[in-house]
């Protein structure tokens, strides 16, 4: 087990990679009541075209299996799991995301119980042909609340004019013509592929003594035997670097019309400095012009063409990253036509160094604020784990850059051909 | 046991509620503004979070205001207006990293409190009125917002669930405010209301964080002067709830694809009650978990449902009933979530199921107190209820619950009405 002090952040992180290949990250903070565990797969919806274990052919599985395994897993023979997380006084939850699945509960009692309760529900899949086929109106359901917000609509709407084969343009719980093809042994395939060990990371963060949690773990996996795994083989199509569709248009019933611009961040495979300096780089700089402190902000609020509804936000991933600024609006052609040329006029704008140096504290406040929260900071500390960055190593990083990379980055930031426009209108 | 510290101070004008605390990695000051909720004043209390947000005397724009927050590591403020029984509260909430965590910085919380002292006190007005352009701009913000609510479904259902159960009653007032109201109000009226707000309301001061209380009194002390030296306590007058034989069953049709069937009960019992702690009980066994019997049996039992949960209203003493159902299924559903609730009334609760959920509200309750906002949230319900009942005291009340006691204050629960937000081809009672 290594251990980590971060003096800094006022942080000890304990790490030990087992022998079955699983990772695990071990967080005390005996100040808090509760304990927050997460167990993640690095498995998500983008993730439908891969060589199964034990095959060397690649298969292409049914949209939105990912999540429906999340679903499906969770269900036992004889019992339902978060009645026996709620028996133990835990609440469980799970998410599946592009590139993860999550399985996590929190607690303030039991938590040594209820670590086993998680380990072993993920561990130990138990899928029927009834089970399957019931959960498909369940699902069915989900996707149909999904289809009823136009929030999630146009934030879909986007990433498909943005990426033409990245599976990112797909929903992550697919269509309900896709999850009815799903069977019991599609569920299987993609199980023993994706929630090896060696695929997996467990996180826990809160009120627990370290040794005595990781023997624990310890002694819980080494019961347990898993088939070898050499790497996994995914398939992820060549994306081209410009946007799939310049403009789409959704239909559907709305109040006042959505609009959104997406930005085409990245198309490339990136990790360690590489990916942390885009990474930051990217978030700080569209904050620095979109935030309300921001010019284009004071600009656009000033000329009525957004209100409170404007937002934007910005995501990077080992494989593709994307930015979206959106907000109601009245007449959606102007509001997109102004955004596009405030992103157009940034190669040709230079930051301060003052100015920079706002940002910087901005965004190490940002980072402390979210360190309040144990479910933040471990799925934010996998998150950059699997591009080989360390979370708790971000303020050093942050404050270590320079005025002229931030510079050099808005240089090459924007190309018209890495816009698209998402418009959700009533009619 | 839980170990919230919570010390009470008497300010001029204002009570100060100091919460040494060291989870955090940032310090919390929160103001609250308390008035009994009103249809008159209400619009006005929703449209000035989004006036006083674009900027004091002193940084009289969104952006000079956002940069000075900037410049504090990023602080975060936000102001917000939500109803607690007949109550409305006007917060003022400022989340600032802690300075022990920068190197070379020592003066970041004092900055943040002065900040917000000039956000609060010292609003950027001109000839006792607010800044027309501002206004007018923000009035369209909040026009646009409440014309929005019709968007999000479940908030849209849960509002005319509201305002059908408590017609004529105070709490139906829509905490949005009212669109037609907006365009009465101009700009010095609101600036005259809010001079009143600041000098009437019941204001409440909460410092949390890892810092020294004497410094932290000193600096709210020095820092917010409130024209106000006594702080009258406001309490919002009882009222008489009209008395209905039979529940009633509202249904509204519209372009949606899932239907929302809600349905709400009185409880006849507030927060301040000796029988609240088995009403939260009754409430956590029916549907505030994913263990709960309406999420067992809508959901994962009949595949009726995505959601299906019930909450309480605290200071109003209801009981809502949330669930996300097809159009086609609404008799089947209401059916089986009445079942639900009949079959606790009559007593059909296990030891085991009281056990379970006991230690789920505990563990809930607890983990409320591992966020800055809800160990202040939690605390201030005890100035809302006018009751000393510590988070302390709550959980060590929940634990000694009986059943019998959950049983009991289940007899108690009447149903008022049952809301159905449905397709415009979606069956109803055919």
């Amino acid at each position: 087990m290594t251990k980590n002090e971060y003096t800094h952040i006022e942080e000890t992180l304990y790490q030990e990679k087992l022998d079955n290949g699983l990772t695990v990250f071990l967080l005390p903070r005996p100040q808090m009541s509760k304990t927050y565990a997460i167990f993640s797969t690095n498995y998500g919806s983008i993730d439908r075209t891969f060589v199964p274990i034990g095959k060397s052919e690649k298969i292409t599985v049914p949209d939105g299996i990912a999540h429906f395994l999340e679903h499906k897993l969770f269900e036992k023979k004889d019992r339902d799991v978060f009645a026996d997380f709620g028996k133990q006084g835990a609440s469980a939850n799970a998410y599946t995301s592009f590139t993860k699945t999550a399985y996590l509960f929190s607690a303030t009692a039991n938590i040594e119980e209820n670590v086993k309760t998680l380990l072993d529900f993920v561990q130990d899949p138990y899928f029927s042909e009834e089970s399957v086929e019931k959960e498909k109106g369940i699902i069915g359901q989900e996707i149909k609340m999904y289809d009823d917000q136009p929030d999630w609509q146009s934030f879909m709407g986007t990433l498909k004019t943005l990426f033409k084969k990245t599976p990112v343009n797909i929903d992550i719980a697919g269509t309900i013509d896709s999850i009815s093809e799903i069977t019991k042994d599609d569920l299987y395939t993609c199980y023993h592929t994706f929630y090896h060990p060696e695929n997996m990371t467990f996180f826990i963060a809160g009120n627990f003594d370290p040794n005595k949690m990781l023997s624990l773990i310890k002694a819980n996996q080494s019961a347990k035997t898993f088939e070898k795994l050499e790497e996994i083989q995914r398939d992820y199509p060549e994306e081209p670097s410009e946007v799939a569709k310049q403009e789409d248009k959704i239909v559907m019933p709305v109040s006042v019309a959505k609009c959104t611009v997406g930005i085409k961040e990245s198309t490339q495979e990136l990790e360690g400095e590489k990916f942390v300096k885009k990474d930051l780089l990217q978030d700080m700089i569209l904050t620095f012009y979109f935030s309300k402190s921001g010019q284009f902000y004071e600009e656009l609020y000033r000329e009525k063409m957004i209100d409170s509804s404007f937002y934007f936000e910005t995501n990077l991933e080992k494989n593709f990253g994307y930015s979206i600024l959106g907000g109601n609006s009245d007449n959606p052609d102007q509001f997109v036509e102004k955004i596009k040329s405030l992103l157009l006029s940034t190669n040709t704008l230079e930051i301060s160094e003052e100015e920079f140096d706002r940002m910087k504290r901005k965004k190490i406040g940002q980072l402390l604020r979210s360190m309040n929260s144990l479910e933040n900071i471990a799925s934010k500390y996998i998150h950059y784990h699997t591009v080989g960055v360390d979370f708790f190593e971000l303020i050093p990083v942050i404050q270590s850059l320079t005025v002229k990379d931030a510079n050099e980055f808005l240089k090459e930031w924007i190309s018209e051909d890495r816009l698209a426009v998402c418009k959700v209108v009533a009619e | 046991m839980v170990m919230i510290q919570e010390e009470v101070k008497q300010l001029q004008g204002l009570n100060l509620h100091l919460i040494p605390n060291e989870k955090f990695k940032t310090v919390n000051i929160v103001v609250k503004f308390k008035s009994p909720l009103n249809r008159d004043t209400i619009t006005k209390r929703a449209l000035l979070p989004y006036v006083l947000q674009q900027g004091p005397k002193e940084y009289p724009s969104r952006k000079d205001l956002q940069i000075a927050l900037d410049n504090l590591y990023g602080a975060v403020l936000s102001i917000d207006g939500g109803k607690k029984g007949n109550h409305h509260i006007l917060s003022f909430r400022l989340e600032v990293a802690n300075e022990k965590f920068i190197p070379n910085e020592s003066n970041i919380i004092n900055e943040a409190v002065r900040l917000l002292n000039e956000v609060i006190f010292h609003p950027n007005i001109s000839n006792n009125s607010f800044q027309e352009e501002i206004f007018n701009r923000e009035k369209e913000t909040l026009r646009q917002k409440i014309k929005s609510i019709i968007d999000d479904k479940m908030k849209y259902a849960n509002m005319r669930l509201i305002d059908e159960m408590c017609e004529g009653e105070v709490y139906q007032t829509h905490v949005s405010g009212y669109e037609e109201d907006l365009d009465n109000i101009s700009a010095s009226d609101l600036y005259d209301y809010y001079t009143t707000l600041l000098k009437e309301d019941q204001v409440d001061v909460y410092v949390l964080g890892d810092v020294s209380t004497t410094e932290i009194e000193e600096t709210i002390a020095t820092n917010f002067k409130r024209e106000t030296i006594e702080n009258e306590k406001i309490v919002a007058e009882k009222e008489k709830i009209k008395n209905q034989k039979s529940p009633k069953e509202v249904i509204d049709k519209q372009n949606v694809q899932q239907a929302k069937l809600h349905i709400g009960y009185r409880t006849n019992v507030q927060y301040q009650d000796e029988n609240y702690p088995a009403l939260q009980v009754f409430n956590g066994i029916l549907g505030g978990f994913p263990s709960s019997k309406l999420f067992i049996n809508v959901r994962e039992k009949n595949s009726l449902a995505y959601y299906a949960s019930s909450r309480l209203e605290s200071h109003k003493g209801l009981l809502l009933v949330f669930s996300g159902i097809a159009p086609k299924d609404y008799d089947k559903a209401r059916d089986i979530m009445q079942q639900q609730m009949t079959s606790m009334k009559d007593g059909q609760i296990t030891e085991e199921e009281l056990n379970e959920t006991k230690e789920l509200i505990i563990n809930q309750l607890l983990e409320t107190l591992d966020h800055p906002q809800g160990i202040i949230e939690m605390l201030y319900q005890q100035v809302i209820a006018q009751a000393n009942l510590s988070p302390d005291q709550l959980i060590e009340k929940i634990k000694n619950v009986k059943l019998e006691e959950v049983i009991e204050v289940g007899k108690q629960i009447e149903e008022d009405t049952i809301y159905l937000l449905t397709s415009e081809g979606g069956s109803s009672n055919d």
